[in-house]
């Protein structure tokens, strides 16, 4: 078994763009739910929104790529109102309910042919990133780093996306411990006891639910503009659950929690991969093909989202008594 | 069933899609190696003229883009095929003087049409020819059609939506892995009537008996453990959601991603301007019998009144001396037959893949929710006024959007019910 490809190709994934757009989303995440206790089963739909309000506005508007991104954040700022309006008083479970019925009325609705010519249907949208790469300062060419090689533009997505994980990260370490923050974590921690010092708990938690749902439509905008595609496909329920994987990895009331959780989720998971591929290709799994392996890899989430929740809810980085579930 | 109104037109457009296919096959392979020899063009439009089944001979056909312009004549086949250098969108249109004599487009401008290469390097262009067929039926049929379907519909969620519900009343959990019982109900019905070859009543039986057993197993194995160590209702709502992924991949290892019919649609019956199967007749009358069988259980019987009590308050119930521990254990293994059950009538008058559980998932959460979590008989109108929806909807959406409109119309009832129909309010908290 080819053990070095199996290491360069799990290095590649720790800073993968990809991997950078999950960290951005699970960010967001931490926001709704690490930090106000929100169970936020949506955020494929805040991603998803990031991603179309970014392709429409430069396919079918013509705009550059700072408007484009301020619209995107708008999209899905307003869509964090309008969701949260009717749902944020709602217990827990139906919020998680409610969410994840908005993310999947919203994937039908921006896969519906008869929104094509705007959406692209359930073929997506496709080649909206040049005004975003002509940015690039990087000269053309292909980067070698030892055990992988990037072009000009992947080297120059992945500097901006991780570039944008570090900003997000440093705003939410003082956002969090300034004293909004601490409102937050006083509606995680108790509600009513907020509510009794007179804050408006219903305000606080839309606005969380903006900041978080913004942060997330940013690693929309990421990964659809690492391969320049945005395909209603990608943002499935697996999406959305893969976050909450990475996230509860990590550490659901940190911040470097979904980062490390992230880069660590993806490593392990292409790792695992590559293992389980060569064994495939040596014939020692005969039970297995190629393609079988790939779902493995969500089977794998699915054991890694139960152990988790079941044994280390504090995730990685978490301390026990920041995490509660409110149930 | 849903297809009723444009069942009659579209035989040529099926054909004309498999000789579509055809060229696509033999075109692939074209290498464009010089670019002024269009035999070697890497791009191709085709199609088949017919008129009423009948091909139409030597009919000049153009496809157009910019400066390019190529044409080619139908065979007597009606085929015509059209090399072409580039990607793009070429305008087709066919010379009328060609046609012969009598032959009209369906539509007046039907002479000119569009074929898309940008995506693709085939594109299949098909002209109509004489009177329209497709039959357009009146609206109060379409909606007694569209009704009749949302009763169907419904009921099969009704039937899963109930276990839901009774989980959800007895042990608090928000059973994510619900779908899944769907899922095994449908594809070891087809396992054993298709691969072992079983009689369809025996397959039937071992299918809702295997979910059942999984349901027990899954309540006994996972679960129960899970209350013993008093785990919040909202992580234990996270874990069900990864044992769905968990289940749904070992499926989908197993039986292949794949869509399997089973029931074959079964025999037409004709019922005033209603189009149904016997299956489905039958499935009606299986839903209303078992959904009947349930009441008549939590209204009627000493066990059922328990059930009831534990839903209502749990502790209160063991301190009058009910085992709360044996009655979640016996909603499980009812919940998960209904279930079963569900999902084998699904798979019978629809068709089932890994997904299929999954898929209405949502709608039976919408159903409960719309209902009032937690009660039985609201589960059960949640379940029937979602089918409507879902069915009915899609006169005025297109059908691809009828989902959404289940999932929206739950969003709207929350914000002004949110205790569901017949629920109580306390249980939103």
């Amino acid at each position: 078994m080819d053990w070095l490809n199996a290491l360069n190709l799990t290095f590649g994934e720790f800073i993968g763009a990809y991997t950078a757009a999950y960290v951005l989303c699970a960010l967001g995440l931490a926001v709704h739910f690490g930090f106000t206790g929100l169970l936020n089963f949506g955020q494929a739909a805040f991603a998803a929104l990031g991603a179309y309000g970014y392709s429409i506005a430069t396919l079918s508007f013509g705009w550059p790529w700072y408007s484009s991104v301020l619209f995107g954040l708008l999209c899905s700022a307003a869509f964090a109102v309008v969701l949260g309006i009717p749902t944020l008083r709602l217990r827990a479970d139906y919020l998680a309910i409610v969410t994840i019925a908005a993310a999947q009325a919203l994937k039908f609705a921006v896969s519906a042919s008869i929104f094509e010519n705007v959406t692209g249907g359930s073929n997506g949208l496709s080649q909206f990133g040049d005004s975003f790469y002509a940015l690039n300062p990087i000269p053309k060419g292909r980067y070698d780093f030892g055990v992988f090689a990037l072009s000009e533009n992947e080297l120059f997505i992945r500097i901006v996306a991780w570039s944008l994980i570090i900003l997000i990260a440093v705003f939410l370490f003082f956002l969090t411990r300034s004293p909004w923050g601490r409102v937050l974590k006083g509606i995680r921690e108790d509600e009513d006891a907020v509510r009794s010092l007179g804050k408006n708990v219903f305000s606080y938690k839309l606005q969380s639910m903006i900041v978080g749902g913004s942060i997330a439509s940013l690693g929309g905008m990421v990964f659809v503009m690492s391969s320049q595609t945005n395909q209603p496909s990608n943002w499935g329920t697996n999406f959305t659950f893969m976050l909450w994987t990475i996230l509860l990895l990590g550490g659901a009331a940190t911040i470097l929690g979904p980062i490390v959780g992230g880069m660590v989720f993806f490593g392990l998971l292409m790792f695992l991969q590559s293992v389980m591929e060569g064994l495939v290709n040596m014939g020692w799994l005969p039970f297995l093909d190629i393609a079988q392996v790939g779902q493995i890899r969500f089977l794998l989430v699915g054991v890694a989202l139960m152990l988790l929740v079941i044994f280390r809810p504090q995730g990685i980085f978490g301390n026990k008594k920041e995490l509660q579930f409110n149930g | 069933m849903s297809q009723l109104n444009i069942r009659a037109g579209r035989k040529a457009g099926v054909f004309l899609g498999v000789l579509a296919m055809l060229f696509a096959i033999l075109s692939a392979g074209a290498p464009a190696k010089a670019a002024d020899d269009p035999s070697t063009y890497a791009y191709t439009i085709a199609g088949t003229l017919l008129n009423n089944e009948k091909p139409l001979v030597g009919v000049n056909v153009t496809a157009q883009l910019d400066a390019f312009k190529a044409s080619a004549k139908s065979d007597d086949s009606g085929a015509w095929t059209i090399m072409v250098p580039k990607a793009g969108i070429y305008n087709v249109s066919i010379d009328k003087s060609t046609l012969p004599a009598g032959v009209s487009f369906t539509k007046a401008d039907g002479d000119k049409l569009q074929a898309d290469l940008t995506q693709t390097d085939f594109a299949a262009v098909l002209f109509s020819f004489g009177k329209s067929t497709v039959v357009a039926e009146n609206f109060g049929d379409q909606l007694i059609v569209r009704v009749w379907a949302g009763l169907n519909f419904g009921l099969l969620l009704a039937m899963a939506a109930i276990g839901i519900s009774l989980i959800f009343g007895t042990t608090g959990l928000n059973n994510f892995a619900h779908g899944e019982m769907v899922t095994t109900g449908a594809l070891f019905v087809w396992f054993f009537h298709i691969v072992v070859n079983l009689n369809i009543l025996v397959s039937a039986v071992i299918a809702i008996l295997l979910t059942t057993v999984f349901g027990w197993v899954q309540d006994a194995g996972l679960w129960k453990p899970l209350r013993k160590r008093r785990m919040g209702l909202n992580q234990m709502m996270i874990v069900s959601i990864g044992f769905s992924i968990v289940a749904r991949y070992i499926l989908l290892l197993f039986f292949g991603g794949d869509t399997k019919d089973i029931g074959g649609g079964g025999n037409i019956i004709k019922l005033g301007p209603i189009f149904t199967s016997d299956i489905a007749l039958i499935s009606l009358v299986i839903c209303v019998l078992s959904l009947a069988g349930v009441a008549l259980f939590l209204t009627r019987t000493r066990l059922g009144k328990a059930t009831r009590a534990v839903s209502d308050n749990p502790s209160l119930a063991a301190a009058t001396g009910i085992d709360v521990e044996r009655i979640i254990r016996i909603v499980w293994i009812v919940a998960s037959a209904l279930t079963g059950l569900a999902g084998v009538l699904y798979g019978l008058q629809f068709q089932a893949t890994w997904l299929t559980g999954f898929d209405i998932l949502l709608l039976l959460f919408a159903s409960v929710t719309l209902g009032g979590l937690g009660t039985a008989l609201g589960a059960t109108v949640g379940a029937l006024i979602i089918g409507m929806i879902v069915e009915v909807s899609s006169l005025f959406i297109a059908n691809e959007l009828k989902y959404a409109a289940a999932l929206v119309i739950l969003i709207v009832i929350l914000i002004v019910r949110p205790q569901g129909v017949l629920g109580k309010k306390q249980r939103i908290g």
